[in-house]
This record gives structure tokens, C-alpha cells and sequence, in this order.
């Protein structure tokens, strides 16, 4: 479904943004979209495509701290703003407290979910919200997972949220 | 990559407004969860956009003197259901909010183009017609305010005229002072999911009597409605499981369902009925209504 449709012309803008703390500057095109961008130029390949329509949450990664579905969001937007992808989550080869609480949990099978759902949950802890078990199934509902089920992934966000 | 020639980015609403008149045939983009999908699947005569992501003071939320609310047309839906005015006056419209999309979508979603895009099953329609809101448009030629319920024309069609743009709904607080409310949505899955049938109720109850209800319906006609004969029937009567049973039977006359792959006419319309009763009931409590069994 992707680029099913690329008629038209190129019409670039300057974009600077930092993702994972580092900041980048360049010519970007109007047409592509941030997850465009994350993947094929800058070559943040743990930013998944999934449906491309907003319902799988792959793509998702944080625009000021915020999940956002990158597949639909555009690259112009996150000019000026600062983005995190499963790259930026490691400190010095450390892996954060939420990735040890999902490989600890085996909250991972095929992978191609956890990019999000690491991401996603990184955001609920650096809210300073508390969460019940169910808002914590519902802040992780734009997440689909084919493997595991769910339980796993969300005894991992409790081990985490509700430490 | 989709099939963009313009983007325009405006950051004030003034030059917006400009723009718009300028260049007419610039198609209005604001969280894009709906637009960009259209481009996705080929977006026929959505290539040159307006961009509203840089008018931040589109997406305030504030509470008037005069008691009126008034919710920038740009603010996204997880900040409606975090903002506390929201929380305090407008229980319902949270309930709302949070159920529409998943948190990414309702993260850069927005109530404006929720309404603008005329999508029967928008979350916020049903809660707002309960809520007898009122849209702010701004165009070069001045600024209108309607009523909600005569902003939809038709399924996907509202009546915003060219060069115009919704800046913000209004709420006034005879709308809502004194009131309980409660939405229902019904869907086949409990997130990320379209509405089957949106239920909103917002009523008064004064010495367990019903002084006030206004019941509001997505997907249960081709553009969301209001259920006047049932709303009219409730008035002075006790708050009690009978009384909210009739004013279910009576909401489905209100309705013009029809069958589609969700869901046929008569499961629509039964729904309608029993949702309705369970909306009024629960707003009914909200509103301090203790009901006779």
C-alpha cells in the first residue's frame, strides 16, 4: 500500500530536528512522511512499517516525549522537534529499565512490535501518571502484537509502572 | 510518501485565513489521522494542504468569564481527556475523547477534524449535539458561530464554506451547569475501532424528576441527531427504570439506520434502545437522580 501513490514532483523544505539527541539538518521532501525519513535517509531501521495507516503502532516513536504513529504523520512536522526511536532508548550499551522488564517477561517474540510497545511504555513512565491495569491495557491499546498474546507485554509495563 | 504538491504552515490563524482565501483550492490539514489515509489510498483532489500544526492558538482550551467553554478547534483528544476544565464540566466529552482512536491517534488527532471531516461515527458528534455546542468559523469575510446540528449536510459532508475554517466549539454553560452526563460507545473491539452506535446523554434531575435530557446519536442516520420525541417525553417525569425504557423506545424513532457490514438495521435499532435506556439511567445518577426501581 505504501507508495501506491508517488505522482507529483519533488518540492523539498529545509527540516532540522534531533532524533536521539542528535540534531540533523537537511532538504526534505514535502511527501514523506517522518517515518520516511527516520528509515530511509537517516537509517533508523527500528522504526517498523506495519499497515501504514495508523492501526498497528510499529511505527510508532516519541515526538517530544509524545507516541505518535510515524506513517501518518508528516516529516515537515517534527521540524524543530526533538524524536526518540527504540535507538535512543540505551544508555552506554545499557539496556533501559523498560527493555530489561520485557526481555525479562518475554514480552518479545518476532519483535517487530516491540520497538512501539518499549517506546510507548517509556512514555507512560516518563509521564509521572499512575496507571491502573486497565489504563495501562488502554494506553497500550494502539499497539497489535500477532505473538504474544498481550499478557506478557503487559506484565511488563506493570512491572515497570507499578514498581 | 504521499502525493503532496503544497503544504502550506501557516503559524497564526490571520494568516491562515489569508492563505485560504488566496489559494482556494488549499485542503485543510490539521492531525492528519484522516487525511493522510486518504492520501494513502490515492487522496483524489487532497495534493495541495493547509497545515494547522503551527497555530498553537488553535488548540487552547479556556473557560470564559461568562462561563461559556471554549475548545480550540486543534486541541487533540488526549489533551481534551487530561485538560481539567474538561474533566470538571464536561465528564462526557472526556468519556468521549478517550474512546476514540488509540493513544497515538488521539495524541495528534483533532475534535476539529473529527467534526469537520462529517463522519457519522465521530466520536465527539453524538456528546456535542447532547451538549447543544456551538461552532466558531472564521473566513476573510468575518466570523459566523452555528449550531452544531446545522453544520452536517450529509455522511462525509458539512457545510463549511470556501475560505472558511472551524476555530473553535463553544459550550455555553446553560448547556452544561447543574448536568450529568454519560457516552456509550458500542464497537467490536473495546479500542481502535469505529463506532457501531455513539450514545451521549446529558440531563437534569430535579426532585427525581427529569427537568432536562438531550440525547445525542452517531451512526444511527446519515449525519448525528438528537431524539426530540423521547427528550420531550422524559420532561417531569421520575427518574425510574420504566421511564428510561419508553424514552429508549422512543429514541429509535428519531433514528434512520440502515444495514451495513457492521451492523444491520435491526441490530442498530436495538441498540439504540437498550443503550439509550443505560446512557439515560447513568446521566440520570450522575445528575444526582436517585431512581425508583
Amino acid at each position: 500500500m505504501r507508495n501506491s501513490n508517488t505522482a507529483g514532483i519533488a518540492t523539498l523544505k529545509p527540516l532540522a530536528l534531533t532524533v536521539n539527541g542528535k540534531p540533523y539538518q537537511f532538504q526534505a521532501d514535502i511527501r514523506e512522511t517522518l517515518l520516511d525519513v527516520l528509515r530511509e535517509r537517516l537509517q533508523f531501521t527500528g522504526v517498523k512499517q506495519g499497515c501504514a495507516v495508523g492501526e498497528c503502532g510499529a511505527c510508532t516513536v516519541l515526538v517530544d516525549g509524545t507516541p505518535v504513529n510515524s506513517c501518518i504523520y508528516l516529516a515537515m512536522w517534527a521540524n524543530g522537534k526533538t524524536v526518540t526511536t527504540i535507538e535512543g532508548i540505551e544508555r552506554d550499551g545499557e539496556l533501559s529499565e523498560v527493555q530489561q522488564a520485557f526481555v525479562d517477561e518475554g514480552a518479545i517474540q518476532c519483535g517487530f512490535c516491540t520497538p512501539g510497545l518499549v517506546l510507548s511504555t517509556t512514555a507512560l513512565l516518563d509521564s509521572g501518571r499512575t496507571f491502573t491495569e486497565a489504563e495501562i491495557r488502554r494506553e497500550l491499546s494502539g499497539h497489535l502484537c500477532r505473538c504474544t498474546g498481550y499478557q506478557k507485554i503487559f506484565d511488563a509495563a506493570e512491572k515497570v509502572l507499578h514498581k | 510518501m504521499f502525493n503532496i504538491s503544497v503544504l502550506q504552515e501557516p503559524e497564526s490563524l490571520a494568516s491562515a485565513v489569508e492563505m485560504l482565501k488566496a489559494e482556494p483550492g488549499l485542503r485543510i490539514i490539521a492531525g492528519g489521522t484522516d487525511v493522510l489515509i486518504r492520501l494513502q489510498h490515492g487522496g483524489e483532489g487532497w495534493s495541495q494542504l493547509l497545515s494547522l500544526r503551527n497555530v498553537k492558538e488553535l488548540e487552547a482550551i479556556s473557560l470564559r468569564a461568562d462561563g461559556t467553554i471554549v475548545i480550540g478547534a486543534t486541541a487533540p483528544f488526549a489533551k481534551i481527556f487530561l485538560d481539567p476544565i474538561i474533566r470538571e464540566h464536561l465528564p462526557s466529552l472526556a468519556e468521549a475523547a478517550v474512546s476514540m482512536g488509540g493513544p497515538q491517534i488521539r495524541n495528534v488527532a483533532t475534535i476539529g477534524g473529527n467534526i469537520c471531516n462529517g463522519a457519522v461515527s465521530g466520536d465527539s458528534a453524538s456528546t456535542l449535539f447532547a451538549l447543544d455546542a456551538l461552532l466558531r468559523l472564521e473566513s476573510q469575510d468575518g466570523e459566523r458561530i452555528i449550531p452544531i446540528h446545522e453544520f452536517y449536510a450529509g455522511p462525509g459532508k458539512v457545510h463549511l464554506r470556501p475560505g472558511e475554517l472551524l476555530t473553535a466549539i463553544l459550550i455555553p454553560r446553560a448547556s452544561y451547569q447543574g448536568t450529568g452526563g454519560h457516552y456509550i460507545k458500542f464497537a467490536m473491539r473495546k479500542a481502535m475501532d469505529i463506532a457501531t452506535l455513539g450514545v451521549s446523554v446529558i440531563c437534569r434531575v430535579e426532585a427525581g424528576a427529569f427537568q432536562d435530557l438531550r440525547i445525542g446519536l452517531g451512526v444511527a442516520a446519515p449525519v448525528p441527531i438528537r431524539c426530540p420525541e423521547a427528550e420531550a417525553y422524559a420532561i417531569g417525569r421520575p427518574v425510574s427504570v420504566s421511564t428510561c425504557q419508553e424514552i429508549g423506545r422512543l429514541a429509535v424513532k428519531a433514528t434512520r439506520a440502515r444495514t451495513s457490514w457492521r451492523a444491520s438495521k435491526d441490530y442498530r435499532e436495538h441498540l439504540v434502545e437498550v443503550l439509550t435506556e443505560r446512557a439515560v439511567l447513568e446521566s440520570a445518577k450522575r445528575a444526582g437522580g436517585h431512581h425508583a426501581q
